[in-house]
């Protein structure tokens, strides 16, 4: 895969003179585990040492971090900044700024927005407000169609010169095979993964949540697991006949595991993500008509959860994506059937997933770091590692520290965030993205280890 | 002594005793209701909203005639002609009619939960007269009213629901309220409009009348043609073939209930409704005694019958 870092933007900032001392430094990639001093020149991972070995250059601040782990840091490859035209709920600099509160180095932002990024202006113009406003990198995906009417494709190439990292009508699947086939055919011309929100709109129907027990006894129209997987399991087959790369978005069904293991099986190109509140939520949170559990794909039943957080483990699911979705206060407030789809995710990823399948066991600390970093590879930007010589993009994470979501408010523009009011454990209280300081938790709230 | 809760939003709200008790306040002011002055002051100088987003006629006249009979103020407002056409939000609206100090807000709405938003946004007494598809607890309330003064009691009852299942509030609070009664439930209709999975609520399903003479009530659904986006059944010819429930289908004995407002010669024959066996009159009647009891029970509590009746 081609390295295409050059297609991240983000404003231009300090780069960071850090001495880290004791953290526990934990990267699958590298194989660490366990506590160094890390010392950072220039925004660049300078070197790495024992505890206690390096000493701090006269112009470096030191982060006292014994106790506290540090990852590299996380890459989120499918969330909505909102910009442009709906920056009541996001804009750029607030969703890059809650990304990074999250230990998010890297995001990749979705072109569902008003306009639609369907067109070079619009994604150029885009690109020249990140450079402004993006606290971290972060990458654009344009639309597949046109407005993303799912008719006529837009004109990928140009986008791709642009800037594009790659394509998706996320929100919306590309009903028609035909129209699909066409960018997957087209995607040999420009390169760009195509990524894919599966769902069959006439099996979703006016559905607002999964279909099952909790549907029926709630009343409210459900949308079957096999909206999801049917499609998923046709565009697989495009995808294997035009050999093409595409990737699944947020995969929330056991079917849909078992369409993917298909097309892996058959060596066909693909890759999925899955988000935070599938993998630690269930339709069963919906019993309360909180509008706060209304998402798209719907949170399902608890042998899809154990689906998806066992081909996590796995690896069949790749990697993890928030698919932070801010909507106004406003929008959520009325009953659940009128609500918008969609969480908030970025500041609650990491600990959500620590505290819902870390702490009882379900899965290895290790694996959430890889999974969380690994959505960079997909999209063939370099995966962030804590190395010497790498940029620093690295995350400090007090793993003992408990908090409850929202309850000093967010950093996202917006509130609608599923976990709010639960008590979490593990705080991101540093984050370094493209070797600059991003996010540092409030003096109050940090750790007392770091100074 | 059980009081129920604050609001009256979901049948889940109430064990059988809490039922037991709204039923016994009910008889009580079903003796209220066959005076020639049908007036007790238990709520004089409290307000009531009644707030209806979905036309109604039955339903919204029965709150506002057993909030009168209590003696309450009542204001109804309903969506057409308000502020609401004005693409006021829920929230404002609410919290405007709050600012008058209601002692209760009665509401009907087309979307599940907005009875349960409503109690989040006032300090009123919330009554949830019908909230999208999902419950009608008042009207679970009256059906078991008027069957246990029919036969004694519910326990071991076997009760058919037939029709338009998946489209109906009513069936969902029915069955909740049946089998926490003690009755058993199977719902029967085409299996397009029976929900994937609704046996997690407790009952049994069936496609087809075949085995209809093991009820002992026969509970007829209506087809909520103003609640369906596509065609769940082919044609009500069809429908009406297979599913209506007519005198001839009826067996002796068994008891008829529908919540009104039936369509004749759609889901029920006209005979059927006409009969002796239909207690469709009776389900009305029981309306405003239950609407009372509730209101009471939440807005007034666990004072002394003679209080009620003085």
């Amino acid at each position: 895969m081609s390295n295409d870092a050059k297609r991240l933007f983000q404003r231009a900032a300090q780069p960071a003179e850090l001495l880290i001392t004791g953290a526990h430094v934990l990267d699958p990639r590298t194989n660490l585990d366990e506590a160094h001093d890390i010392l950072i020149r220039g925004g660049v991972i300078a070197e790495l040492g024992e505890p206690g070995s390096l000493d701090a250059p006269k112009d470096a601040e030191i982060v006292k971090a014994e106790g506290i782990h540090a990852f590299p840091g996380f890459v989120d490859p499918h969330v909505h900044l909102r910009t442009p035209g709906q920056e009541y709920k996001e804009n750029i600099e607030t969703g890059t700024a809650a990304a990074a509160a999250g230990g998010f180095c890297a995001v990749i932002a979705m072109p569902n927005t008003d306009p639609v990024v369907d067109d070079a202006s619009i994604l150029r113009s885009l690109i020249e407000t990140a450079t402004r406003q993006a606290s971290i990198p972060v990458g654009f995906l344009a639309a597949i169609t046109r407005s993303l009417k799912g008719d006529e494709l837009t004109e990928m190439a140009e986008l791709r010169d642009a800037g594009a990292l790659g394509f998706t009508d996320d929100g919306k699947p590309v009903v028609h095979a035909g129209t699909l086939r066409k960018a997957l055919q087209y995607q040999r011309l420009c390169g760009g993964v195509i990524a894919l929100h599966e769902e069959d709109p006439d099996l979703s129907g006016d559905g607002a949540m999964h279909e099952g027990a909790t549907s029926a006894r709630l009343g409210i129209a459900g949308i079957p697991s096999l909206s999801e997987s049917t499609m998923l399991a046709r565009d697989a087959a495009l995808a294997g006949y035009e050999d093409a790369r595409v990737h699944f978005q947020h995969l929330s069904c056991v079917e849909s595991v078992e369409a993917l293991e298909h097309a892996k099986s058959k060596g066909i190109r693909v890759t999925a993500e899955a988000c935070p509140h599938h993998l630690t939520l269930t339709d069963d949170m919906v019993r309360t008509l909180d509008s706060r559990f209304k998402m798209n794909p719907p949170l399902r039943s608890e042998p899809d959860r154990r689906a998806l957080v066992e081909a996590l483990r796995s690896g069949l699911i790749d990697c993890v994506a928030t698919d932070h979705a801010p909507h106004a206060s406003h929008e959520k407030e009325v009953p659940f059937e009128q609500a918008p789809m969609g969480t908030t995710g970025l500041e609650t990823a990491f600990s959500a997933l620590f505290t819902e399948l870390v702490l009882p066991g379900e899965l290895e600390l290790e694996v959430i770091v890889h999974r969380m970093t690994e959505g960079a590879a997909l999209y063939g930007l370099p995966i962030p590692r804590i190395e010497p010589g790498q940029p620093a993009n690295l995350c400090l994470v007090d793993l003992d520290a408990r908090f409850e979501v929202g309850a000093t408010g967010y950093v996202s523009r917006s509130a609608n965030c599923c976990y709010h009011g639960r008590t979490l454990q593990g705080k991101v209280l540093l984050t370094l993205a493209a070797g600059t300081l991003a996010f540092r938790a409030p003096i109050l709230t940090a750790a007392p280890a770091v100074r | 002594m059980n009081r129920i809760g604050r609001h009256l939003l979901s049948i889940d709200d109430l064990d059988r005793a809490s039922i037991e008790r709204i039923l016994d306040r009910a008889e009580s002011f079903d003796e209220v209701s066959g005076r020639e002055i049908k007036k007790v002051p238990a709520l004089r100088g409290r307000t009531v909203v009644n707030l209806f987003y979905e036309s109604s006629t039955r339903t919204s006249s029965s709150f506002e005639l057993a909030a009168k009979r209590l003696s309450a103020d009542v204001v109804s407002i309903r969506s057409q002609g308000s502020a609401v056409d004005k693409g006021e939000s829920l929230k404002d609206t609410v919290q405007t009619l709050s600012a008058y100090d209601p002692a209760a807000i009665v509401i009907r709405s087309p979307h599940a939960g907005a009875a349960g938003l409503v109690a989040r946004w006032t300090p009123a007494a919330v009554i949830n007269a019908g909230d999208g598809k999902h419950e009608h607890p008042t009207q679970a309330l009256l059906d078991v009213f008027t069957l246990r003064r029919r036969l004694g009691s519910l326990d071991g009852a076997n009760i058919w629901i037939v029709g338009d299942v998946l489209h109906s509030r009513v069936a969902r609070s029915n069955i909740l309220a049946f089998t926490q009664m003690g009755a058993t439930v199977t719902v029967c209709g085409p299996p397009t409009l029976i929900p994937r999975e609704i046996e997690a609520l407790g009952c049994e399903s069936a496609t087809t009348l075949d085995n209809l003479e093991t009820a002992d009530v026969v509970y007829v659904l209506r087809m909520q043609h103003e609640r369906m986006r596509d065609s769940f059944v082919p044609s009500l010819r069809e429908y009406a073939e297979r599913y209506q429930i007519t005198t001839a289908k009826l067996h002796p004995g068994q008891l008829l209930m529908h919540p009104g407002p039936v369509n004749r010669g759609v889901e029920i024959s006209g005979e059927a409704i006409d009969s002796p066996q239909a207690l469709i009159g009776a389900q009305v009647r029981a309306g405003v005694a239950v609407r009372m009891a509730v209101l009471y029970e939440l807005l007034v509590g666990a004072p002394t019958l003679a209080a009620v009746a003085a």
